[in-house]
């Protein structure tokens, strides 16, 4: 118990990093599904994509020297602008080729081009950074190695607080814009009934197109967090991360905006502490290797009591 | 669509086009027989096309080496020697069709392969039923010579070994009392990392923690932590080098002292890549090292660039140890044999009895079951952020085996 005490904040700490993560890759599930009822499993792949075209920036900027004339900070907004507008171009291309011309067919048939969708775009970085490069693992540079020690046992890294920030920041600006303005209006009456919006002269796929465009940019600059702090990406990186996103987007209940913002968060705090207890609770019989047996029980649970999930609602009539 | 008249007529042009073919190879056997009793051919099989091509190749070429080196001494006492490369792409499936085409061919009296342990073990299963010998240069999983088969041997050591080397450098040379052991539930990473474990105590270690972590994850800061909270002498990673060099890294960013090993995953270039400089003073220990380190190998890398025009990789010398073992048994197996030409069961009991060749990997005799009682393993530093890293200590790797 006392060493499960020493772990505690370091574990909150890491956990609320990886959180933050798995809740911006969350949003682009949970609003795709909003507008579409689609599990776009595709959306990995957005986040893969983001995390290379912000890793290039990254290295180019590096191999031309000016990663050490400009500040660290303004290297990153550069990164995530480019990794955004790439990856969201990316979604709504997606969106016009793989789902629209499905959008009327059956359920299961724009999931199955959902993964070709994710095999394609796996490959083609895959080719590209292979005939470019010559190697398709990708090590970005670190651009903010320093951390703080804030006590024996609770070491704080500025890339963490700087990953923390930039996803509030995003989470809170894709809130006011759903809240606040018309377009967010639009894509809320989208989600709630396409075919009365479309009678209330709403361009129901352009909106469709935007809320491609938003869930992928914010994947997109996920994937380039995700590589400066973990600084290690692949072109299969998406897909386990993709996989605990969505179990974050249900978790919350698929959907909802807030639901993928706390579940996501949720999940990672839970993975951390998870690991670190197990092995403490059972004397070292189950070690941190049932971290996700852990946290996917936590979301059987969640589901059995509340099928809808955390912040999802009763939505007992759509089909 | 041919019209009656028209397909009449290239009916019979086939007939003639058939006729011919089979005609041209039923007179060709008739001259390759007058002097097939004397024809040897030595095959090597590596993947050379595919993802490992890269690697095959250079087997091939130190194979190729030896055969050209030593092709003059069987050819002394009359026979015509044949070096016949072939291509498993690192498939177990090809690998046991490309088996099969080598025992039907009766001249073939010895192999050099394979690359893979998953090809080389399956393959080995139809050489043996002939009794083709089979010379390994790079197989290191435990159940190539387990298996006990005459006519399978290897040139490199086995994978059980590397476990109590890493727990004995650990304890002896990096006078570590508490080891962290971490695996990458594969059954390559865990089975070294149980042997780790299994070795700590025995030399004096207390073994503090013992994790799994997911092969194809980010983030092990959860592991981490507790390594953080334990803090260990030494942290043992049995795994391979994205994750390996994720946990150095991280590692560093978590301010942990504990000093690294990991087993022969570790062995990569990339690796330098990915920890950058926090991967200076972490360890690996490996059944191959850079060659060019000692006089001798320097010599021999400097031959095989004059020869193919480029530098050898660390398995190429493996390549060229197991051809020369195989000619070596060869020429035992005529002489034995009464300068005639020796049957396959001859050449695999003369490639056993092999004892004390002076190889440039090491020095060469088999035990029992097959395996290199001369095999080395190395313990390699990273002393700066460069691949390859420095040889800190080379020993034998029959000292361990059970």
């Amino acid at each position: 118990m006392e060493q499960f005490l020493q772990l505690l904040p370091q574990c909150l700490l890491d956990g609320l990093t990886l959180g933050v993560v798995y809740a911006i890759v969350a949003l682009g599930y949970t609003m795709v599904y909003g507008v579409l009822e689609l599990i776009n499993f595709a959306h990995s792949e957005i986040f893969m994509v983001g995390a290379f075209a912000g890793t290039e920036v990254l290295l180019y900027l590096q191999t031309y020297g000016y990663l050490t004339g400009i500040p660290a900070p303004v290297a990153l907004v550069l990164a995530l602008i480019v990794a955004m507008f790439l990856s969201g171009g990316m979604g709504v291309l997606m969106e016009r080729i793989a789902y629209r011309p499905l959008r009327n067919a059956p359920r299961l048939v724009p999931l199955i081009s959902a993964i070709g969708v994710s095999f394609f775009l796996q490959d083609a970085v895959r080719l590209v950074e292979g005939l470019w490069k010559n190697a398709f693992y990708l090590t970005a540079p670190s651009i903010f190695p320093t951390s703080i020690q804030i006590s024996a046992n609770l070491r704080l890294p500025v890339k963490s607080m700087v990953v923390m920030f930039s996803a509030v920041v995003m989470m809170l600006g894709l809130h006011m814009f759903v809240t606040r303005t018309k377009w967010g209006k639009a894509i809320r009456a989208v989600a709630q009934d396409r075919d009365t919006s479309a009678l209330m002269s709403i361009n129901v796929d352009r909106v469709i197109s935007l809320t491609f465009f938003i869930g992928a940019a914010l994947g997109g600059a996920a994937g380039t967090l995700f590589a400066c702090q973990y600084s290690l990406i692949s072109p299969y990186v998406g897909f386990i991360l993709g996989i605990k996103a969505f179990t974050a987007a249900v978790l919350g209940g698929i959907g909802s905006i807030p639901g993928a913002m706390a579940g996501g968060i949720l999940l990672g705090v839970l993975e951390s502490l998870g690991a670190a207890s197990l092995g403490i609770a059972t004397n070292g019989a189950m070690g941190a290797e049932y971290k996700d047996v852990f946290a996917f029980v936590i979301l059987i649970a969640v589901l059995i009591l509340k099928p809808s999930g955390l912040f999802g609602e009763e939505t007992g009539e759509k089909v | 669509m041919l019209r009656g008249k028209s397909k009449v007529l290239v009916t019979v042009l086939l007939l003639v086009f058939v006729a011919s073919v089979l005609g041209g190879c039923s007179s060709k056997p008739k001259t390759a027989t007058d002097n097939a009793a004397n024809v040897i051919k030595i095959a090597s099989v590596t993947p050379l096309s595919g993802s490992q091509a890269a690697l095959g190749e250079n087997i091939k070429l130190g194979a190729q080496m030896a055969f050209d080196e030593r092709k003059a001494e069987i050819e002394k006492l009359g026979f015509s020697l044949q070096f016949a490369p072939q291509d498993d792409q690192a498939d177990p499936k090809v690998g046991v069709a490309v088996a099969q085409k080598l025992v039907a061919d009766k001249d073939v009296l010895a192999v050099d392969g394979h690359f893979n342990s998953g090809v080389a073990i399956p393959s080995s299963e139809i050489y043996a039923k002939d009794n083709l010998v089979m010379v390994s240069p790079a197989n290191t999983a435990i159940g190539i010579t387990d298996r006990k088969l005459p006519s399978v041997n290897r040139i490199c050591a086995r994978d059980d070994v590397q476990g109590p080397l890493g727990a004995d450098f650990a304890a002896q040379d990096l006078k570590a009392k508490k080891i962290f052991v971490v695996h990458d539930k594969t059954t390559y990473g865990q089975a070294i990392a149980d042997e780790v474990k299994a070795r700590a105590p025995k030399v004096g270690m207390e073994v503090v923690g013992y994790e799994g972590i997911t092969a194809g994850e980010s983030d092990f800061s959860a592991v981490l932590n507790k390594v953080a909270v334990v803090k260990p002498d030494v942290l043992y990673f049995g795994g391979i080098y994205p994750e390996g060099s994720l946990i150095i890294k991280q590692m560093k960013d978590k301010g942990i002292t504990a000093k690294f090993i990991g087993p022969d995953g570790m062995d990569d270039p990339e690796e330098v890549k990915i920890a950058g400089q926090a991967v200076i003073g972490t360890f690996y220990t490996s059944p191959a090292a850079d060659i060019s380190r000692t006089p001798k190998g320097k010599a021999w890398v400097d031959s095989f660039k004059a020869k193919f025009g480029k530098e050898p990789s660390n398995w190429s010398a493996y390549g060229y140890d197991a051809m020369n073992v195989i000619i070596e048994g060869l020429k035992k197996a005529i002489e034995t044999n009464g300068g005639k030409k020796p049957t396959r069961q001859q050449v695999s009991e003369a490639v056993r009895a092999v004892k004390g060749l002076e190889g440039i990997t090491s020095t060469i005799s088999f035990d029992e079951k097959g395996d290199n009682k001369g095999a080395k393993l190395y313990v390699a530093e990273f002393k700066e952020a460069k691949y390859p890293p420095t040889v800190v200590k080379e020993v034998n790797a029959g000292e361990f085996v059970k």
